[in-house]
């Protein structure tokens, strides 16, 4: 990491989550091959049953924090730890499970389990930086797998990581897609969402759905009196600002002010 | 070994399987008398917070129960959300769906056999400390999987959590030509898929034979992916809407899972083993061919040789893929629209590991009011804890470590994806 030639030694946790996003890991496949030629990974659990104890230098923690004892487990990390990226939607915004944070957590539980008091869980899924100090976040769902990997090497060379934080409309004018909103009237989040996905869901005709979380600075007021313009009652333009991120502080405090109004 | 001895093994941790899950063994006096997989996973709820959500959120919203298998929880949403609305999907878009769910199947048997499985046959911790020794093996792996990961990519824009696909169909016309760069490297990825099946055939598999019984979708003419009527070595056959009329739901003191059995009360086995002894008449030819040269044939006996299952059907799923953009054709539409109405359904397509079901309920606004999902992993965990019963003698017969390594050998035969299973389990706080 720094001047030695010793490699940097990496971890890989999984908390509330798919496993989608450590898949991404798994999917660089030869740029994985690569990456470990500098580090050693030293817990991988679901790539490998080698266990090393830590101290790491670079832990990426994957999934929102729901229990108990992933609160307990988080902050383990961090003091393990001297590097903490949280990696996806999940471990940065809470992740679709925070659609429960909407709900009254007694009943959800009683939804799904007969024995609601065997559960062992916390009223709300949050993120990791609710809990512990995060040195770096890398959204979406699931994180594209080039910006994890520009990020790690930068951490990994001691630079400090940059990624792009503008909204998808600046991608997706980039990728010479017609504007679905203006153009046919169709539902979209992108003004106020974070680029990264390479704006997938407009360039299949659809309207973004936030997956990858807000981008810096957003609007979500300008954007709801806009979806309510183009004919979504605002029980609508509620659902879908909740969606995959609306548990993200910009977007919650929106939606907390735009449900009373 | 003659004296009798008492001792336990924990896995506190599985590694190499999806999703945090441990074992608990226990032998007392020689003998192995109880056997616990316990689930750690946290809880998320899904089936609680979908309702209230659109019928049509319900392929993206159900995709995140699973980062390996989301095309599987996709289409199971799209086919049951279909099923109300009266759609009936044209062959061009079920040609397109196949190719895409094929591909993940491919991404997912490969991280399975070549990654997190192999290794325990050859002694490694690991893929990466396997590739130092067989590097040939690593690499094409590394290239099947990316194949298969790039025919989610073209169809479906991305390989995790695709957004291509919606119900009644796409979200847009998928060309031709798109499915070039496919086309192209097929009979490289070909020869590749044929090289892994062969290494996987050489690996030095127990051998042992025990009465399993097995559960899949059976295929008329094609082999199982994404419908067919259950069957089980039972001679049962039923549809996928009385699926809930055979199986139980059964909660054990000891487990903090839920367990699935047939009605009947016995554990079974959902996934490649039971697709491969079920369907193997549907086996394309050519993959039959490599299997029997290596003495290998359906039934197979034991679950340390699904992993001869998976390679099998990877390497099948390779030349389906092949076979299929040859007869894919442009449809007039990307998606048919219909017209919404209150109604209940349930699907069952085959994960990567298994039948997954799903069974919604919508009003007359498209609103769900009520889901319920099955995933293959719920549905192996009794098979699981009696399987560590039946290899006893091998647990018995060697020094704890090497007993160690076989128990958690044999929950990974089923590539559990914990994950998926905890989406709703029924989670138990030991307090002793």
């Amino acid at each position: 990491m720094s001047g030695n030639n010793k490699k940097a030694k990496l971890a890989v946790f999984k908390f509330s989550s798919c496993s989608g996003c450590q898949d991404k890991l798994i999917d660089l496949g030869e740029n994985l091959l690569s990456l470990i030629e500098k580090v050693e990974i030293a817990y991988f659990l679901e790539a490998s049953s080698r266990i090393d104890p830590g101290p790491y230098d670079v832990a990426l923690i994957e999934g929102s924090v729901s229990t108990p004892h992933e609160v307990e487990l988080v902050k383990e990390i961090r003091k393990n730890s001297r590097i903490v990226i949280a990696i996806g939607t999940c471990a940065v915004y809470g992740g679709i499970q925070s659609l429960r944070n909407w709900m009254n957590y007694q009943d959800v539980v009683k939804q799904v389990y007969p024995k609601p008091e065997w559960i062992n869980s916390l009223e709300k899924s949050t993120p990791v930086s609710d809990h512990i100090r995060v040195d770096y976040q890398v959204s979406g769902c699931p994180v594209n797998e080039l910006q994890l990997f520009s990020v790690l090497k930068q951490v990994l060379t001691g630079r400090r990581p940059y990624h792009r934080l503008e909204s998808l409309c600046q991608e997706c004018k980039r990728g010479g897609n017609v504007c679905v909103m203006v153009s046919r009237g169709i539902p979209c989040l992108g003004p106020i969402m974070v680029e990264g996905c390479g704006a997938l869901c407009p360039s299949y005709g659809r309207g973004c759905y936030g997956c990858f979380g807000p981008m810096i600075d957003p609007k979500p007021d300008a954007l709801a009196r806009r979806l309510e313009e183009i004919g979504l009652p605002k029980e609508e333009v509620i659902l879908r600002l909740r969606g995959f991120t609306g548990w993200s502080d910009p977007i919650r405090r929106f939606l907390e002010r735009y449900e009373r109004e | 070994m003659s004296e009798s001895k008492s001792f336990e093994i924990k896995v506190s941790q599985l590694a190499r399987v999806e999703g945090e899950g441990g074992v608990w063994v226990r032998v007392k006096n020689g003998k192995l008398d109880y056997v616990e997989v316990n689930i750690f996973e946290p809880p998320r709820f899904f089936e609680a917070f979908l309702r209230g959500r659109p019928y049509l959120e319900a392929p993206d919203i159900t995709a995140r129960i699973c980062g390996i298998c989301p095309l599987a929880y996709i289409f199971a949403a799209c086919r049951a959300m279909e099923k109300i609305l009266g759609i009936d999907i044209p062959e061009e878009i079920k040609i397109l769906r196949k190719i895409a769910f094929y591909g993940e199947w491919i991404e997912s048997h490969v991280l399975h056999f070549a990654f997190l499985h192999a290794p325990d046959f050859l002694g490694y911790h690991s893929a990466l400390e396997m590739a130092r020794d067989y590097p040939d093996f690593v690499r094409d792996a590394i290239a099947v999987r990316s194949w298969g990961n790039r025919a989610i990519e073209i169809i479906g824009g991305r390989a995790i959590h695709p957004i291509g696909f919606r119900v009644g169909g796409l979200y847009r016309i998928i060309r031709r030509e798109e499915l070039e760069p496919l086309a192209r490297d097929y009979d490289e990825i070909r020869k590749k898929g044929e090289k892994l099946l062969e290494f996987i055939l050489n690996l030095d598999l127990p051998d042992i034979e025990y009465d399993m019984v097995i559960m899949s979708l059976k295929g008329k003419k094609e082999y199982p992916i994404l419908e067919g009527v259950v069957a089980n070595n039972l001679g049962w056959e039923f549809p996928e809407d009385s699926f809930e009329d055979n199986i139980i739901v059964e909660q054990k003191k000891y487990s903090t899972g839920l367990h699935y059995r047939l009605r009947n009360g016995r554990s079974y086995i959902t996934g490649p083993i039971a697709r491969f002894n079920l369907n193997y008449d549907l086996l394309a030819p050519e993959v039959k061919d490599i299997l029997e040269k290596a003495g290998y044939k359906a039934p197979l006996k034991n679950t340390y040789q699904s992993i001869v299952a998976r390679a099998a059907e990877n390497l099948h799923s390779i030349i389906e893929i092949g076979r299929l953009i040859e007869e894919y054709s442009e449809p007039h539409a990307p998606y048919i629209e219909a017209v919404v109405r209150a109604g209940e359904a349930a699907a069952i397509v085959e994960a990567p590991r298994g039948m997954l079901y799903h069974r919604y309920r919508i009003d007359e606004r498209g609103r769900i009011l009520y889901a319920n999902i099955v995933p293959p992993t719920t549905q192996n965990y009794a098979a699981m804890e009696e399987d560590i019963f039946k290899v006893g003698d091998l647990i018995l017969s060697g020094p704890p470590e090497k007993a160690q390594h076989i128990v958690e050998t044999t929950i990974r035969n089923y590539d559990p994806c914990i994950s998926c299973s905890v989406h709703a389990i029924k989670l138990r706080i030991v307090r002793e």
